[in-house]
Parts: C-alpha cells; sequence; structure tokens
C-alpha cells in the first residue's frame, strides 16, 4: 500500500504529529487541581481525552464548551460562561486551563476578555478557581507546541516578582511520567528546592483510588508556580524551542531569572550537560548515586558495543525528542539514517547536527513530516529499525522494520506512562531495549539457534 | 481529603431516571462543561463511511481531527484497505485566511492518482463551513476530472452529535446507491445495514443467512466496497442493525426504491436469533425457515455447554452498560442475563425518551438509566450500586479500573467479534476475564479499605 514515487504530497498522509491543544491539556493536567477545557465544539475534546486514555490508561476528563451552531454565528462567550459554571459547580477544581480549538481562534473569540468578564461577574462567588487561558490554534502549530504555549501561558498567567528565593524551577518538555518521576529524584538528591512546571507523574499514573477523584491528585501547585519569578535559577529542557514560545524566556525578560537551556537529557552526552547545569545552580557535585548510574551505564555501553555498532535506525517524534534520541544513537554507534517530526520548527536539522556531531551530514532531517513521507525516504535506506512512537507500527508492519517504542503516544503496549527516557537511568533502559532487540534478531535471523549471542 | 460525594448538575436531573415514576428528557444539545462523553457530527460521519474499504476518505480541516481518527477502528476488509490510511488537508494559518479550496483540489487530485480508490469521500470539520470553503464545488470538480465519485460529507462538528453526523453520512452513501445499471430486485435477497465488520463481525453474519439460502448483495458498511453500495436498491430487504446509524439511509432505500427494512440485533442468543427468524418470515418461505431453526439450533447446542462454566461464575454479578446508540443496550440487558448478570445502571449517548422508557422497563426496578452522562455521573453510580463490570468505551474504561471494576469493551474499538452466537461465547469470555480476575482483591473497593 506504501506508495514509492517520493512526490511530494499536498496531503498529509498518516500524520505524524497531533494538535496543539492535546498538548496544552497535557500541560494543564500537570497543575494541581487543574481541570482542562477546550472552547470550542464536543468532538475536539472528546477525541483528545480518547487519545490520551488509550496511552495513559488513567482519567483525562476535559470539559468543552459544546459549541453550537448559533456560538459559530454569535461567538462562544454564553458557551464559555455556562461551561466555565457547570464545570465549577460539578468539578470544584482550583484551576481551569482553557486551551481554544480551531474553531474558536477562527471565529475569533477573545477568550481572555471573555474570562475577565467572567471573573468579574462572578466574583462574589466565594473561592472562584484560577482561569487560566492559552491561545492553541491547529492550524498555527503542533501538539509540541500547544504543550509550550500552555507552560509559557501558565507561567505568564501566575508568575509574580518578589524576594529572591533559594529554588530550581525546571521546565521539563513533553516526557513520560516515568521521566518526572526520575527528574524528581534526581533534584531530590542535589538538596535544593525545586518544582517542576508541569508535573503530571502522578495525575497520570496514579493508584488505584477507594473513591473517586473529580480531579487526579498531584501536579505542581499554583504557589509554586507563583514563585518561578524569584527562582534562584530555572531550567528549560529544549532544544529546537524558540525564544518566543519559551516560558523560561518569559522569566528572563520579566524578572530577570537566571535560566539555563539544555536539550532533553537523553543519552549520556546530554544529561552529562543537565548534571553540569544542576552542579553550577547548587554548587554541588553530582550525587554519588547518578555518578554509580553512569559508571554503570558506559559499562552497559562496553558491553554491548558491537551489537549496536553501524546498525541504521530511524528515528522520528517530537523535534526536541528526536535531537535527544540522535545524540543518543549515535553515542552507542547506531547509525541515524533519517530523522523526522510532524513539527516544524526550522530548527531541528542544526540542533541535532549540536547535540550529534558525528552524524553523517547527508542524513535526512525531516520537519512537517509524516509517515507516508518516512516510510517511502526510508525505504531505499533499509534501517535496521525504527525508533518512536506507536503510530510507526504501521510502517514497521509494511516495511517489517523492528519497532522501539518511545515517547507518545504508544497506544498497543501497555509500558507507555512508565516508560524512562532521561537521565543516565533513562539511557541505560534505552540501551538495554536497542540492544536486546538487535540481539534478537540476530539470533533468530538464521536457523542456527545459537544459545550465546 | 476533599468531600468526593458527587451530585448531579442541577440541569442533568432530567436526564437521569433512579427510579419512582418515568419522567426523562433525552436528544438534548450537550451541556457546555459538563465533559459528555459524547463527539461530533464528523465523528458519526466518520464511522459510518470509514469501512469502505477501497474508497479513499479525506479529512478537509486541520490535522487533528483526522490524527485522532486514524486507524482507529477494528473495521476488516477482506480485500483492500484504503481505509486504514489517514489522508487530511492539514490546514494551516495561509489557508485559513485564504481559504483552502485549491488546496483540498490539489490534495484530492493527486491522492486520486496514487492510490486508485473507487471513490473519495472528503469530510468537511468545524472551521470549513466557517472559512468559506465550497467543499461540494470542488467535490464536482474533481469527480468530473477523474471519473469517480467524489463525495462531500457535511461533517461539520459542530453541528451537533453522532447522530447528524450519521445522517451526513447516509446522505452520501445514497449518492452512491442506485448507480449500478441493473435496476431488477434480486430474489431472497438482503443487504446487512449498520455492520462495521469490527473484529469480523460481518463474515459471521453473513455466513448465517447464507447458509439460510439467502443472498447478501451489500453489506454498509463493513467490508464496504463502492460497487457493491451501488447495488444496493437491489436487495429485496435491508436488515438494519442499531438505532441510529443507517436507519436514514434504509428510510432513503424505501422511499425511492421501495424497500422495506427490519431491525435486528446480533448480540445475545435471542436477538441473534430473532434476525434470523424476521428475514424467513419476511420472505414467507417455509424451507429458509427451517434453515434458520437448523443454523440457530446447531449453534445454540455448541454454545450453551460452552457458556455453562462462564455463567456459573458469573451469576449474580451486578453490570453498568453505556453505549453510543441506545439499541445495544437492549442486546446486552439481556446478553448479561444469559450470564445470569444483572444490569444495575444503563444508558447510551445519543438514545431518545422512548428507547429509555423501554429500557426501564425491560431492566429491573431501581436499575438508574442515563442519557448523554459523564465521567463523574458514571462514577457515582458505579460506586453508589458496587457494580462489577462495567461495559462501554475507551473513555469510559478508566473510570471502571481506577475503581477497581472490571470492564468490556463494546465499541468501535474492541479486537472481539461480540456478534452472532460466537461472539456470545467471546463476550462470555471476555466479561469473564475481567469480572474474574484476581487483581480487583487489590483495589481498595474490595480490600475493604
Ligand atoms: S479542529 Fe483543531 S482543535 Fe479540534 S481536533 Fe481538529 S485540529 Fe484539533
Ligand atoms: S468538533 Fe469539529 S473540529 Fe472538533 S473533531 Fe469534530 S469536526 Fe473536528
Amino acid at each position: 500500500m506504501n506508495c514509492v514515487t517520493g512526490k511530494n504530497f499536498t496531503a498529509t498522509r498518516n500524520a505524524c504529529k497531533l494538535c496543539a491543544p492535546l498538548g496544552a491539556c497535557l500541560a494543564f493536567r500537570g497543575i494541581e487541581g487543574c481541570l482542562p477545557f477546550l472552547h470550542g465544539s464536543q468532538g475536539c475534546a472528546t477525541y483528545i481525552r480518547r487519545y490520551m486514555i488509550s496511552h495513559f490508561r488513567e482519567p483525562m476528563d476535559i470539559a468543552s464548551s459544546s459549541f453550537g451552531e448559533d456560538s459559530v454565528v454569535f461567538g462562544g462567550r454564553r458557551n464559555l460562561f455556562d461551561g466555565l459554571r457547570h464545570v465549577i459547580e460539578g468539578y470544584r477544581p482550583q484551576v481551569i486551563g482553557i486551551a481554544t480549538t480551531c474553531l474558536a481562534e477562527t471565529i475569533g473569540d477573545d477568550v481572555s476578555m471573555f474570562v475577565k468578564e467572567f471573573v468579574s461577574a462572578e466574583r462574589k462567588q466565594t473561592a472562584l478557581p484560577y482561569i487560566l487561558h492559552a491561545s492553541t490554534p491547529s492550524y498555527s502549530g503542533s501538539h509540541a507546541d500547544g504543550y509550550q504555549w500552555a507552560v509559557r501561558a501558565i507561567v505568564d498567567q501566575l508568575a509574580v516578582d518578589g524576594p529572591n528565593e533559594k529554588f530550581i524551577g525546571v521546565f521539563p518538555g513533553m516526557v513520560s511520567p516515568a521521566d518526572l518521576r526520575h527528574l524528581r529524584e534526581l533534584l531530590d538528591d542535589f538538596g535544593m528546592p525545586f518544582s517542576i512546571v508541569p508535573d503530571y507523574s502522578d495525575p497520570l499514573d496514579g493508584p488505584v483510588w477507594g473513591d473517586y477523584h473529580r480531579i487526579p491528585y498531584g501536579g505542581t501547585p499554583v504557589r509554586e508556580i507563583g514563585k518561578l519569578g524569584r527562582a534562584s535559577a530555572v531550567v528549560e529542557l529544549a532544544s529546537t524551542l524558540s525564544e518566543k514560545q519559551s516560558a523560561a524566556t518569559l522569566l528572563d525578560e520579566r524578572f530577570s531569572t537566571a535560566v539555563f537551556r539544555t536539550g532533553l537529557p537523553i543519552g549520556i552526552r546530554q544529561t552529562d550537560a543537565f548534571f553540569r547545569v544542576l552542579e553550577q545552580i547548587t554548587g554541588r557535585p553530582t550525587p554519588a548515586r547518578h555518578a554509580g548510574e553512569r559508571g554503570r551505564l558506559i559499562d552497559a555501553y562496553v558491553d554491548g558495543h558491537k551489537y549496536t555498532f553501524g546498525k541504521k535506525v530511524a528515528l522520528f517524534g517530537e523535534e526536541d525528542f528526536v535531537v535527544g534520541l540522535a545524540a543518543f544513537c549515535c553515542e552507542i554507534g547506531l547509525r541515524p539514517v533519517l530523522c523526522a517530526s510532524g513539527g516544524k520548527s526550522g530548527r531541528l536539522r542544526e540542533c541535532i547536527m549540536a547535540a550529534a556531531p558525528e552524524i553523517d551530514p547527508a542524513t535526512p532531517i525531516l520537519e512537517g513530516a509524516d509517515f507516508a513521507e518516512i516510510g517511502e525516504t526510508i525505504l531505499p535506506l533499509k534501517p535496521d529499525l525504527l525508533i518512536g512512537n506507536s503510530k510507526g507500527f504501521t510502517l514497521s508492519r509494511t516495511t517489517g522494520t523492528p519497532l522501539i517504542r518511545v515517547g507518545f503516544p504508544i497506544h498497543d503496549r501497555i509500558s507507555g506512562p512508565r516508560s524512562l527516557h532521561l537521565g543516565y537511568r533513562g539511557a541505560q533502559r534505552l540501551f538495554d531495549t536497542v540492544c536486546d532487540k538487535l540481539m534478537e534478531i540476530r539470533q533468530e535471523s538464521n536457523d542456527i539457534g545459537y544459545s550465546y549471542i | 481529603m476533599h468531600d468526593e460525594t458527587i451530585n448531579l448538575l442541577e440541569k442533568r436531573k432530567r436526564q437521569v431516571h433512579t427510579g419512582g415514576d418515568f419522567d426523562m428528557v433525552a436528544e438534548k444539545q450537550s451541556l457546555a462543561g459538563a465533559v459528555s462523553q459524547r463527539s461530533c457530527s464528523f465523528c458519526g460521519s466518520r464511522v459510518v463511511l470509514y469501512p469502505i474499504a477501497d474508497a479513499i476518505h479525506v479529512v478537509h480541516g486541520p490535522i487533528g481531527c483526522a490524527s485522532y481518527t486514524w486507524d482507529i477502528r477494528g473495521a476488516l476488509s477482506s480485500g483492500p484497505e484504503l481505509h486504514r490510511l489517514s489522508f487530511s488537508t492539514d490546514m494551516q494559518e495561509k489557508d485559513v485566511i485564504y481559504g483552502g479550496e485549491s488546496k483540498l483540489h490539489r490534495a484530492l487530485v493527486e491522492l486520486i492518482d496514487e492510490y486508485r480508490p473507487k471513490a473519495a469521500f472528503v469530510y468537511a470539520t468545524c472551521i470549513v463551513g466557517v472559512i468559506g470553503d465550497d467543499v461540494v464545488a470542488i467535490c464536482r470538480k474533481v469527480e468530473r476530472e477523474k471519473g469517480i465519485p467524489v463525495i462531500a460529507v457535511d461533517s461539520e462538528g459542530f453541528k451537533g452529535s453522532k447522530k447528524e453526523g450519521y445522517k451526513a453520512a447516509c446522505n452520501a452513501l445514497f449518492k452512491i446507491v442506485g448507480t449500478d445499471d441493473v435496476q431488477e430486485k434480486i430474489p431472497k435477497s438482503i443487504n446487512i445495514l449498520g455492520d462495521f465488520n469490527l473484529a469480523g463481525e460481518i463474515w459471521i453474519i453473513k455466513e448465517y443467512y447464507e447458509r439460510m439460502g439467502v443472498h447478501v448483495v451489500c453489506t454498509i458498511s463493513g467490508d464496504g466496497r463502492v460497487d457493491d453500495i451501488r447495488k444496493a436498491h437491489r436487495a429485496q430487504v435491508n436488515i438494519v442493525q442499531c438505532s441510529g446509524s443507517v436507519m436514514n439511509l434504509a428510510r432513503m432505500l424505501e422511499h425511492e426504491y421501495g424497500t422495506p427494512s427490519l431491525r435486528a440485533s446480533y448480540f445475545g442468543i435471542e436477538d441473534m436469533s430473532k434476525a434470523l427468524y424476521d428475514v424467513a418470515d419476511f420472505f414467507d418461505d417455509a424451507e429458509m425457515r427451517r434453515s434458520a431453526q437448523r443454523v440457530i439450533k446447531e449453534e445454540v447446542a455448541r454454545l450453551l455447554p460452552a457458556l455453562a462454566p462462564y455463567r456459573k461464575d458469573l451469576k449474580g454479578k451486578k453490570a453498568a452498560v453505556y453505549t453510543g446508540g441506545a439499541f445495544k443496550v437492549f442486546s446486552l440487558v439481556r446478553s448479561l442475563r444469559t450470564l445470569g448478570m444483572e444490569v444495575v445502571v444503563a444508558g447510551s449517548q445519543t438514545g431518545t425518551v422512548d428507547d429509555y422508557r423501554l429500557l426501564s422497563e425491560l431492566c429491573d426496578p431501581g436499575t438508574v438509566i442515563l442519557d448523554d452522562t459523564n465521567p463523574l455521573e458514571l462514577a457515582k453510580f458505579v460506586k453508589e450500586k458496587d457494580v462489577d463490570l462495567f461495559i462501554g468505551g475507551v473513555k469510559e474504561r478508566p473510570i471502571a479500573y481506577k475503581l477497581g471494576v472490571g470492564f468490556c469493551d463494546h465499541n468501535h474499538e474492541r479486537k472481539e467479534a461480540l456478534a452472532g452466537f460466537i461472539g456470545m461465547l467471546n463476550f462470555a469470555k471476555e466479561v469473564h476475564s475481567s469480572v474474574m480476575s484476581p487483581v480487583w482483591q487489590f483495589a481498595p473497593r474490595r480490600a475493604g479499605q
């Protein structure tokens, strides 16, 4: 079914991206007591819920202002007001995170103004929640952008000035609950108070409950986000992010906060860079536990290097994630033959070249790619492995190339929310997974049945 | 810890029936902010048309609407699989400002040249009408240029819930129906309408009918083919499954071609048997009736002993059922009874007041009936009624699991065939594998915490 013509298609075929409000809802889910709310028609909210539930396997309520034809004609103000009232009554949230769908953006609803009106009209009510708003038109960006827009909006609307405090703010990027937990542990070990914004590790990977919770517990408390402007430093884990989209840049501009930016810590080199930043901020050396993990990781690299050397891989996913993966692959001797993303930062190539200097400069690096295009590009390149989210399965099946599932979404395995990518421990897991797979291929690609590989 | 008692929203109270005099309302637009489990008309159209496997399905709009519907349903095809590809015009800012017509035109022409489909369905999403794209005109143009049906589906999400989308899909289908040259009816023939061949279910049903000597002209839309749909007018009767999805198409067929229709459900022994007998009765054919009897007897003789061990374990367990259309709820209540289980919460996204009245009569007194409900209400009643099993779709699954309750997916994404006699056995197995799992002992609800 895959076409091999290499033509440029106008249509997007099997998209390698999702829409912006999904990313925004994910970010809002990482604020304590927050209910994500999509301003627009019902379908978008329901689809996004279903998509996220299939990955996280956790409740993911997203309210909608449920536009009808009249909202399209007269604007969505009334629906927004009704929706907010009902959500406050039914969910009693501490925060409501509004993101806009394409429809609301297209008809030109001024949500910030609506929110102001709502707040001043309803203020007499006790305990009105914080109402945050991110503008997330999907025709201007993907889910990865939506996530960043929301994080920036959260910071923009909550951070306030004040005397400096000794703590670190961390913007982790779109990573897994397991990654967030690992970051927490790692920052704990550096011994300085910190705040990860947003942190959906508990809301999206929590225990079974006795009672149903309107809003899953966990997430970053509003008061911590409020303090970000006073942090000793903030660390933003991102590489392709533009200044305009960056929450850290906003803090710098508004409060002159010290900003450190380093790519997602995937693989030894990226993690080293992250640890150096933490050492610099805290004035402490890397804690022994992590130095130990690093040592064992290198030992594993050594033990497995022959299995990985020269093997060809195709990488796809969100841009920052692909940058991290490329750096990791190159340091273990894998050869990326394609790096692709549905995102369009305009900086993917430059960032990959910086993080993975050994990569062959002729390697196709595609922005705005879809899976059909990825398929057509890799056909002559014959990679040994695909590394990316589970949407690559169709491609894996049609080309017979094994898929290593990482990132988001993973709709066809149970481990998605628990898959760890960051830090030395994350690199260890990635290395073991990749190496095991390559050994398995080697074992099964002949009839001899070697029992030692 | 917060007070987690969940109360009904004032404006939702009449869409919930908890006993006493029946006084429900239904078919209302979802309440803003109530976190409805419903989707949009686009979703309804996608559900109905998606399984047509030799057509391409092109979503005109920004990317999300297409991404979220890529290969999401287990609607199987015995041949081509074009329906499993996702195509979108992926509108960008400039398309929104200057219009997306030329982009749509280019996209369609290229895709048709490349994939050589028998038809193309073009779905309008929310912003398309607002920015003023004339999708119908573009489709007509491409149809002329390429010589295959290119059909605009009027599926802008905000125009309503799934039901309106079903209608739009039926209108689209009706543009193909009857375009076959031959007009006369085929003797002893039926169309199977409203089944999507999830996990191959249509093949099961078709085989039963064929064993009865019935000729199946076309299946809409499960394992659907454009050329078969062209012939749909040649069947003598339409067997229509499900309350909503293709009822409108059946009506149009009746109006235009005089084809009557019978309603059917293929879930559970009683409803499946009835679906076969009804066809024999329709043709008023003694031989056919005997064949139907034979099919049912053979199947049931095989099924009942196989069900026995499951029934033993499941007897007395309580279930909650929440589906898209109401018709399926009836079958599920009966199927669960066959397994010795009792339904204590039942509802649907799009049922009518009449459906709910019938449902309240079919169920035991005290059963909670819900229209267009939401996660909080479902959680409330699952807890209050202390159910052992929840039957619904993926969006309901975490509600059940978080409360430590078993779950069975009876929605479009299911991977197990649940229709037909064999489907009843699969259903029993699936219910059993969830209700009887030892893992619930650790859930706080069961661990007595
Ligand atoms: S309209 Fe926009 S927000 Fe809604 S699903 Fe489509 S792309 Fe996403
Ligand atoms: S409501 Fe509109 S924009 Fe949202 S998914 Fe449905 S068609 Fe797409």
